[in-house]
């Protein structure tokens, strides 16, 4: 099955001085003998080697190479290690040489930790919490990939499972023992353990974009006219935390994107600038491409130099989202005393970004606004994608079940519903269904 | 007789023996029933009745593929019933009480009208082998029969032991003998063989009954027959009796429990849970203080009557008491008394997808030695390793292979050889993932072309099938191009939304209401379509879009099947399996990777590298 050799930068783009390169697979070992002049590699030892590019043999790095054999790896397969300078170009000659050698491609999201569950040296949950282990950035995801891996989510799932397990139990008692005394009141209960297990579900789906937003970090975007300060504002993000990740060049000219680390969450901060000159340009032509990225945000910093503008010029946009915006009071030390006081009692934040002040309370402001995030509902997150589409899935089901068809298509719907979520918690069996049957009903004769 | 040579013999003249041997000689094998009784063949030996929820499925199943039962039953039937009628067609199951002389007689009958079969009374006590292969039955006189291949059914003879309370008798039945020979011969060639139980209530005069105290249960109106080749059921219905039992009952149930061969250890043999003993479930369920006891008659000219609950291993005494405190039964004479029977049986696990033996080549299994319980599953398996054992007998490479999408048949094969059996294993509808397929109203047409193709199918059978699918595909498709629009349907009195879409008669047909005179007047050339064909339409249509699924699901399952593990792959060659998955493979050698997926406790990781290698 897995033909391919895999790569992939292992740790951040461009966060810091070391990148890890890793390649997994059969030919693992020809990205030593290709990019490198070690000769008789032995596994689990690390060489100190000169990198070039397989193909046109320039001098990419100096680094430590290691190589893990199969099936003592991480995957279970042959691994190399590249430990490089964590410089982008390094990285970019690295992952392109890389790509150049036959067979090899480059890895998907959670390919080495899938190859890992399929060579037997993780299980499903074990897999996708490592696998954000792995990618965690900061602490406070660490923590939530720990829990994961602890089986804090499996519980909340396995208790599902559960409850779906004995609904299953019961219908199929009902289809396939006709002439024993089942009492009716069995088939009202399954309509309540469904609408019950529904809202659960539902519940936990629709509070947990937290979980997905922990593994991408939280989007903040910045608006305000390009006189407000925005950009002091986002050099003072930057020299307080010390910790941006990158600053690529956004999809349009003038956003920038910036990644923090805000008391463990990431963060990614984006600014739109030059997409509102004006409130009347936000109306008309820049509307489009800003409301998105206003739409997509988690918070939206509205930011006004308060000694020129108010805070109603963003009265408009506080119809639809009014939940997320922060409003922040810029050039504080251009105002007075009780001009600063009218303003917080308005709500504002009032900062100046400038001579740095106010700054401790913006920031208390948006962790605050972050963490509150994942006190809501269960603090269980759905860290995976994979997860959430499973459980819509189950949830789909659990929706057009009903007992005005047919009872074996009821049961069909629920029989659908505990396929999917046996995609997470492991199949549900012919067996336990029947254990649960003889144990809960007098049976046979 | 010992010069003869036959293709196939089976052992045993029970459902699965009955079946196996029919089943080999219309595919065309020189065929032996050897039976030590040729008076007991088709005895049913515990409940007088056929079919059920998924057991009614398998007779379907076993009749489309032109075996006996369902005929059977349908001449020996007493009391008919569609079970689930109120549910939805794929769960329902025909059931059937039976007059149990009527039914050994016509299953007598059908056997000795049977091309290529000889019935043989004799006891059968062990095998002949060429090496591993098997060569001849020994017979106790000491004479061998000579043969190509072995059906062996033989239910719970095989070191029967039977008990009423701690009295314990040898025998595989009451008043039969056991048989002693077989099980080392198993052994001998490394067979895991165990240890089940199953056990037959008491039998009641039905003279000394007070039946007017007692609610009556009616058959079917119009009762509905098993075969495909059945037009009617024309003999007379007889009513059932519900009794129950109380808190008398239970108390003397309770105070004896130490003198039950259960309880007290004596039984090591696991019992089927679905027929659990009154004892049982008195445990089980100790709160309840009362369980229903259906008293059926045994046939229309018989005072024995069969109560349905009350299985037990108490002593005789103690049962004698408890009968008398239910209702009606206050001065019934008891016929017999209730045993357990514990016997050998062979864990399934030891045959390969044909129900052969891996270690024995020639050597087939079927019925209770399997470790299953219920004539319906009996004769299915017989008939299923009848047609294989004489496929085999001819040489060639042909198999039948029934897998899990095509009939329950298929699924019990495929749970018993994939993940063994700790009781006895008994059909239910919830087994299959293909339920709204599988139903009892389409297993000829899962079935019986499969059948045909593979001899087993005579030209009767065959002329009534060809006949039916050829209504059935004319008319789905008329179905299908015949249309309305709402607003014309409305003149009919069906009232759809008006969203001018044009309505297919397959759609109209699904709709809840509405009736088939409605739509042979909307069609009149639907006016003339069997009632069978129409019925089956009519399920497609109410199903269709659950069926669509399921078919898809069907089609990803075909695509494991069809990847083929060779029977002596080397698991241990295989990179990256742990040993505990070597050994669980080793030990059932699927014969696919849909099988090998089955098996519990094997990964996906396990599956992926097996695939990894065979695809290599």
């Amino acid at each position: 099955m897995s033909e391919k050799t895999i790569y992939a930068l292992s740790t951040l783009y461009g966060k810091s001085g070391v990148a890890v390169i890793r390649v997994s697979g059969k030919h693992a070992l020809s990205a030593i003998m290709e990019m490198t002049d070690i000769k008789n590699v032995k596994p689990r030892y690390a060489y100190f080697a000169k990198i070039k590019h397989a193909q046109t043999n320039n001098a990419i790095d100096s680094g430590l190479v290691l190589y893990f054999k199969a099936p003592f790896s991480f995957t279970g397969e042959d691994i190399v290690e590249f430990q490089t300078h964590g410089s982008k170009a390094v990285i970019a000659s690295m992952l392109d040489s890389l790509s150049s050698m036959p067979d090899y491609r480059l890895a998907e999201p959670g390919e080495f930790s899938k190859r890992a569950f399929y060579n037997g040296k993780m299980d499903l949950t074990q897999a996708e919490g490592l696998a954000d282990l792995i990618e965690a950035e900061t602490s406070e995801q660490q923590k939530y990939a720990l829990r994961q891996m602890e089986g804090g989510l499996k519980n909340l799932y396995d208790d599902w499972r559960e409850k779906l397990l004995t609904i299953l139990a019961h219908l199929e008692a009902y289809i396939d023992f006709p002439d024993e005394d089942i009492p009716p009141s069995v088939i009202e209960n399954i309509q309540n353990s469904v609408f019950k297990l529904k809202e659960s579900i539902f519940k936990h789906l629709e509070g947990n974009t937290a979980g997905e937003r922990l593994r991408e970090g939280f989007r903040i975007t910045i608006i305000g006219e390009p006189n407000a300060g925005k950009s002091s504002l986002l050099n003072a993000f930057a020299g307080r935390t010390a910790a941006i990740v990158s600053d690529i060049a956004g999809t349009t000219r003038d956003a920038i994107d910036i990644h923090l680390d805000i008391k463990g969450y990431p963060v990614m901060i984006t600014d739109t600038a030059g997409l509102r000159e004006t409130e009347e340009e936000i109306e008309k032509q820049g509307i489009d491409i800003a409301y998105n990225k206003i739409q997509d945000a988690d918070l939206v910093v509205c930011l006004f130099d308060a000694s020129k503008d108010s805070v109603q010029v963003f009265d408009n946009l506080k119809k639809s989202f009014k939940n997320k915006m922060l409003f922040v009071a810029n050039k504080c030390d251009k105002l007075t005393f009780e001009q600063c006081s009218v303003l917080e009692k308005d709500g504002c934040i009032v900062i100046s970004a400038k001579e740095k002040r106010g700054l401790e309370v913006l920031f208390e402001r948006i962790y605050n606004h972050i963490s509150s995030q994942f006190t809501t509902g269960s603090n269980l997150l759905i860290t995976r994608r994979r997860y959430r589409d499973a459980l819509q899935e189950v949830l789909d089901n659990l929706q057009i079940f009903n007992f005005d068809k047919e009872i074996e298509l009821s049961a069909e719907d629920i029989r659908l519903a505990a396929r999917a979520l046996g995609k997470i918690t492991g199949r549900i069996e012919v067996d336990e269904i029947l254990d649960k049957i003889f144990g809960s009903f007098c049976i046979g004769k | 007789m010992a010069s003869l040579e036959y293709d196939v013999i089976v052992i045993g003249g029970g459902h699965a023996g009955c079946e196996a041997c029919a089943a080999a000689a219309r595919t065309g094998a020189k065929t032996a029933l050897v039976t030590h009784k040729i008076s007991t063949i088709g005895e049913m030996s515990c409940n007088p009745a056929i079919g059920g929820l998924g057991k009614g499925h398998l007779v379907r199943e076993v009749d489309a593929l032109d075996g006996l039962m369902g005929r059977v039953i349908d001449k020996a039937g007493i009391q008919f019933r569609m079970l689930n009628q109120s549910k939805g067609p794929a769960v329902r199951g025909p059931r059937a009480q039976a007059d149990r002389e009527l039914y050994k007689k016509y299953m007598l009958e059908a056997l000795q009208k049977q091309k290529n079969l000889d019935l043989i009374e004799a006891a059968a006590e062990g095998f002949s082998f060429d090496g591993n292969k098997i060569n001849g039955v020994i017979l106790a006189d000491g004479s061998i029969l000579k043969t190509k291949s072995v059906v062996l059914t033989s239910g719970t003879f095989l070191n029967g032991v039977m008990f009423v309370g701690h009295e314990t008798s040898i025998g595989g039945r009451i008043g039969d003998v056991t048989c002693t020979g077989i099980t080392p011969y198993l052994k001998s060639k490394g067979l895991k063989v165990g240890r089940l139980k199953t056990g037959t209530p008491a039998r009641l005069n039905g003279d000394t009954i007070n039946w007017s105290v007692l609610e009556k249960q009616h058959g079917d109106e119009q009762p509905e027959a098993f075969s495909y080749l059945t037009k009617e059921i024309t003999q007379p219905q007889i009513d059932c009796y519900v009794t129950y039992t109380n808190e008398k009952t239970h108390k003397i149930i309770r105070d004896n429990f130490s003198k039950c061969a259960l309880f007290s250890g004596l039984i090591t043999g696991v019992g089927p849970r679905y027929c659990p003993s009154i004892e049982d479930k008195l445990v089980k369920f100790a709160d309840r203080t009362s369980h229903q006891i259906f008293l059926e008659p045994e046939g229309y000219n018989t005072n024995v009557v069969y109560p349905n609950g009350i299985s037990t291993s108490l002593p005789a005494d103690v049962q004698d008491a408890f009968i008398h405190t239910m209702k009606g039964l206050e001065n019934v004479e008891i016929l017999r008394f209730a045993y357990a029977i514990e016997y050998d049986y062979v864990d399934p696990q030891e045959l390969d997808n044909r129900l052969s033996v891996k270690k024995i080549p020639g050597l087939y299994l079927a019925g209770q030695i399997n470790g299953t319980t219920g004539y319906e599953e009996a004769a299915a398996q017989g008939l299923y390793a009848g047609v294989n054992a004489a496929l085999y007998a001819k040489g060639g490479d042909k198999d039948f292979i029934i897998d899990r999408s095509e009939a329950y048949i298929g699924v019990m094969v495929d749970d018993l050889i994939t993940k063994g059996v700790d009781e006895p294993y008994r059909m239910f509808t919830s087994r299959s993932e293909y339920r709204l397929y599988l139903r009892s109203d389409n297993a000829d047409m899962r079935l019986t072309q499969k059948g045909y193709d593979i001899g087993c199918v005579g030209e009767e059978r065959y002329t009534v099938f060809k006949a039916k699918k050829e209504n059935l595909d004319k008319y789905k498709k008329l179905s299908n191009d015949l249309d309305i629009s709402p607003n014309e349907l409305d003149k009919y009195g069906v009232i759809t939304k008006k969203d001018g879409v044009r309505r297919t008669a397959f759609n109209v047909m699904s709709y809840e209401g509405v009736s088939r005179e409605t739509v042979s007047e909307i069609w009149p050339e639907l006016a003339n379509i069997p009632d069978d064909v129409y019925e089956q339409i009519e399920i497609e249509a109410r199903y269709a879009g659950y069926i669509k699924r399921q078919l898809a699901d069907i089609e990803v399952f075909k695509k494991d099947e069809k990847l083929k593990i060779k029977e002596d792959l080397d698991y241990r060659q295989i990179g990256g399996l742990s040993n505990e998955m070597v050994a669980k493979l080793t030990k059932v050698r699927p014969s696919t990777i849909g099988e090998a997926s089955r098996i519990p406790g094997v990964t996906p990781a396990a599956i992926t590298a097996i695939l990894g290698y065979i695809k290599r």
